[in-house]
């Protein structure tokens, strides 16, 4: 219900109301960008710092969850965590496993995207291919996980087609070498991740401006020269972004080694994320889990930052 | 206005209010009780999946025509997310009224505070103990009752055994050696299979210790790890290295999962393992044909003692935080009872936790009648059940095993890492 001003009413309070209503609309103004941020603010509290200020918290108790009274240690998790060999072995894992299923997957993508769109192929033929080379982007990890596993068991198909033709003698045992473990997760990595860059770098790829490759070619540039003076710099803002983010991904992997090789055999294929789980639900130390998570989230942080900073510098 | 302010207070207080009652409650209980009075105990477990279909809700709704007034909500999923769900709920302090529980599990919630001790709750229903097959107690209180329990014993493929020309089933671990050794011999199938991925180390369990328990061996000494020097144990390894490097254990067991064992046995492809009763069915599912026999774990040369079987349990207790401790108990002491446990044995094909209760497969299937035979002659073994963190035990001897059958380190190294390993886990 609103009031309207009587005629009869003194004319300080007229002015009073004029004035308070002027006021109501300027904290209005002013708060109205704030209203529509709430929502997301209250969200952002609820599932992104409430809980990671707890797992930071966490991170600095002794036994926590697992007894009633936890003590604060400090950073002894983390001294304890950052000095073990269990540890350094697991990221320089982390690393290898990042650094080249990136790299592989960029190489990959990027071929197959310049396959796709090239004008010798046909459109049917474009189809087919495309269908194909997205298959295992539709797979779900754990899918993965055991075709894979099927695929390069000892009696498995890869083994048999490599003996059928005498590429070996004996049959290989992929996933359990200490060895080749570590490289046959990895490619089972670039297999299942290289389409999300095929399909990014194909839209591209079809955004950039013909007109580009006819003045080249009006200038006598080669392929080669096509490629690496207007091919390149045009996708490398896609090419970065993807690869910070893949880089993201790659780093948190988690089910897809845990249903592979369990960071086994030998801890040879142990990554950041399957130490952190073995602290958590097979020794049930929360606070040591905890400290590990809070450094794989430094790290995803870092290369969040780097991210960032090159969208920006793409926008 | 002022009126409008003390109304925002006083709703806004009553609001907090309300949503820390709210979190309190759900903090500390999570039975209900509806306005009829019906007290709902949640019963969380991983053995309904694993059951016929609705044959779990329907020994519930029994429970609930016995016992007006209590009903049953069953939270129900695979082992490993029930596992999680336990341990978060532990944590929380919102685990479900009655909880299925493995007995590796036991003593870290135990520790935790989070399950209540059984002992008092039999003693103060008058309940007789003595019906019961077992018991898990930590420091002389029980806290876990097997349910069902489900025998390790040893799986052997009898065409693959004749073909590789062995006629009699191999009780001593050179019999076993050399039958392995045949069968790997004899064409593309391996000896034996042997898992050990160290994401689900039980293979360890059930696999590896089994041996060491069969000829009356441990792995602890006054409850203590008692691996260093240990010759029951290190005569198991060298056993194992002898078959790993003859070629006569199917190849790559380092990240062979139990499933992978059950279905290379399955198909064929191997000629011996041990595993547990439970899959003799899934083993006649996939594969009609195989012809197989279930017998004991070959003991040591001139191992005379008893045998003993490895078992592992669907195990049953009750939530601290529960607010219905007598009458989940009556939930406990219904599935502990002759009639029931003997139903869900049946179902499970599981040997009973009652010892008045007989399965009917028992009388139906030879292969359950054997294994039977076996269960009622042997002593149920596993060490690992109330040992803290047991998994972890199972993980870091697992990793030394390794080692050791990689030859990258001796048996006795091996031993001492392991054995330093388990020293830290219990005493943390």
């Amino acid at each position: 219900m609103t009031s309207t001003p009587t005629s009869a009413a003194p004319p300080l309070l007229k002015g009073g109301g004029k004035g308070s209503t002027a006021m109501l609309r300027k904290i209005r103004k002013v708060a109205l960008p704030y209203g529509y941020l709430t929502p997301t603010v209250v969200l952002l509290t609820i599932l992104m710092i409430i809980p990671i200020v707890m797992v930071v918290g966490y991170s600095m108790m002794n036994n926590v969850i697992m007894i009633k009274n936890p003590v604060f240690v400090g950073f002894q998790h983390y001294v304890e965590i950052l000095t073990s060999d269990a540890f350094r072995n697991a990221l320089q894992n982390t690393l290898f496993f990042d650094i080249v299923s990136v790299v592989v997957h960029l190489l990959l993508g990027f071929g197959f995207a310049m396959m796709l769109n090239s004008p010798m192929l046909g459109k049917v033929t474009k189809s087919i291919f495309r269908t194909i080379y997205v298959l295992p982007w539709l797979f779900t990890v754990a899918i993965i996980a055991v075709l894979w596993r099927l695929l390069l068991e000892p009696t498995g198909v890869i083994n048999y087609l490599l003996m059928t033709f005498h590429l070996t003698t004996t049959q290989i045992e992929w996933l359990s070498n200490p060895d080749i473990a570590l490289y046959a997760v990895t490619f089972i990595n670039i297999w299942s991740g290289y389409p999300f860059y095929m399909t990014s770098l194909l839209a591209g790829l079809q955004g950039i401006p013909k007109d580009y490759y006819e003045a080249a070619e009006v200038d006598g540039a080669s392929g080669w020269q096509k490629l690496i003076y207007i091919t390149l710099p045009q996708l490398r803002p896609i090419i970065i972004a993807m690869a910070l983010l893949d880089f993201i991904w790659t780093t948190q992997q988690f089910a897809l080694i845990w249903m592979t090789t369990g960071g086994g055999p030998l801890g040879t294929t142990e990554m950041l994320s399957t130490y952190t789980y073995k602290f958590a639900f097979s020794t049930y130390q929360f606070g040591s889990a905890a400290a590990s998570a809070v450094i794989i989230l430094v790290i995803s942080m870092v290369l969040t930052y780097l991210y960032v900073r090159a969208q920006k510098v793409k926008y | 206005m002022r009126k409008k302010v003390w109304a925002s207070l006083a709703a806004m207080v009553a609001a907090a209010l309300a949503f820390s009652a709210c979190t309190a409650s759900g903090s500390t209980t999570s039975t209900s009780a509806s306005a009829g009075g019906n007290v709902t105990l949640e019963f969380a477990q991983w053995w309904e999946p694993e059951l016929p279909a609705g044959s779990l809700r329907t020994l519930m709704d029994q429970f609930e025509a016995a016992n007006p007034g209590i009903k049953v909500k069953l939270i129900s999923g695979p082992y490993a997310s029930t596992k999680e769900q336990v341990v978060a709920g532990a944590a929380a302090g919102t685990m479900s009224d009655v909880v299925g529980l493995d007995g590796a599990w036991v003593s870290d919630f135990v520790k935790q505070g989070s399950l209540t001790n059984l002992s008092t709750a039999m003693t103060d229903a008058k309940f007789d103990a003595s019906q019961l097959a077992a018991q898990v107690k930590i420091k002389g209180s029980t806290y876990m009752i097997p349910v069902a329990n489900f025998v390790y014993p040893m799986f052997v493929n009898n065409d693959v055994l004749t073909k590789a020309g062995i006629s009699a089933l191999p009780t001593n671990r050179t019999e076993f050696a050399a039958a392995a050794k045949a069968i790997a011999k004899s064409g593309t199938t391996s000896g034996w299979i042997l898992p050990l991925d160290t994401a689900t180390p039980n293979g360890i369990q059930n696999d590896f210790m089994s041996w060491v328990w069969a000829s009356g061996g441990s792995m602890l000494k006054d409850g203590q790890p008692n691996l260093v020097g240990n010759q029951g144990v290190k005569d198991v390894m060298a056993f194992v290295k002898d078959l790993y490097d003859s070629g006569a254990i199917a190849k790559g067991t380092f990240t062979l999962k139990e499933q992978d064992k059950v279905n290379q046995f399955t198909n064929g492809q191997v000629g011996m393992m041990v595993d547990s009763l439970a899959h003799v069915n899934l083993i006649r599912q996939q594969n009609a044909n195989l012809k197989f026999t279930v017998a004991a774990i070959p003991t040591a040369d001139g191992y005379t003692g008893k045998g003993a079987l490895p078992y592992a349990s669907w195990g049953i207790g009750i939530a601290n935080n529960s607010k219905h401790q007598a009458e989940a108990f009556k939930l406990v002491s219904f599935l502990m009872g002759k009639d029931v446990n003997a139903k869900i044995c049946s179902l499970a094909h599981a040997f009973p936790g009652n010892t008045g209760a007989v399965p009917d497969f028992v009388n139906n299937d030879p292969a359950f009648k054997q294994a039977f035979d076996l269960f009622q002659k042997s002593n149920l073994t596993n060490e690992f059940t109330g040992l803290p963190v047991a998994e972890d035990l199972m993980r870091s001897f697992d990793n030394e095993l390794q080692k050791y059958l990689a030859g990258k380190e001796s048996a006795d190294e091996a031993l001492t890492a392991a054995q330093a390993a388990w020293t830290k886990s219990f005493a943390a």
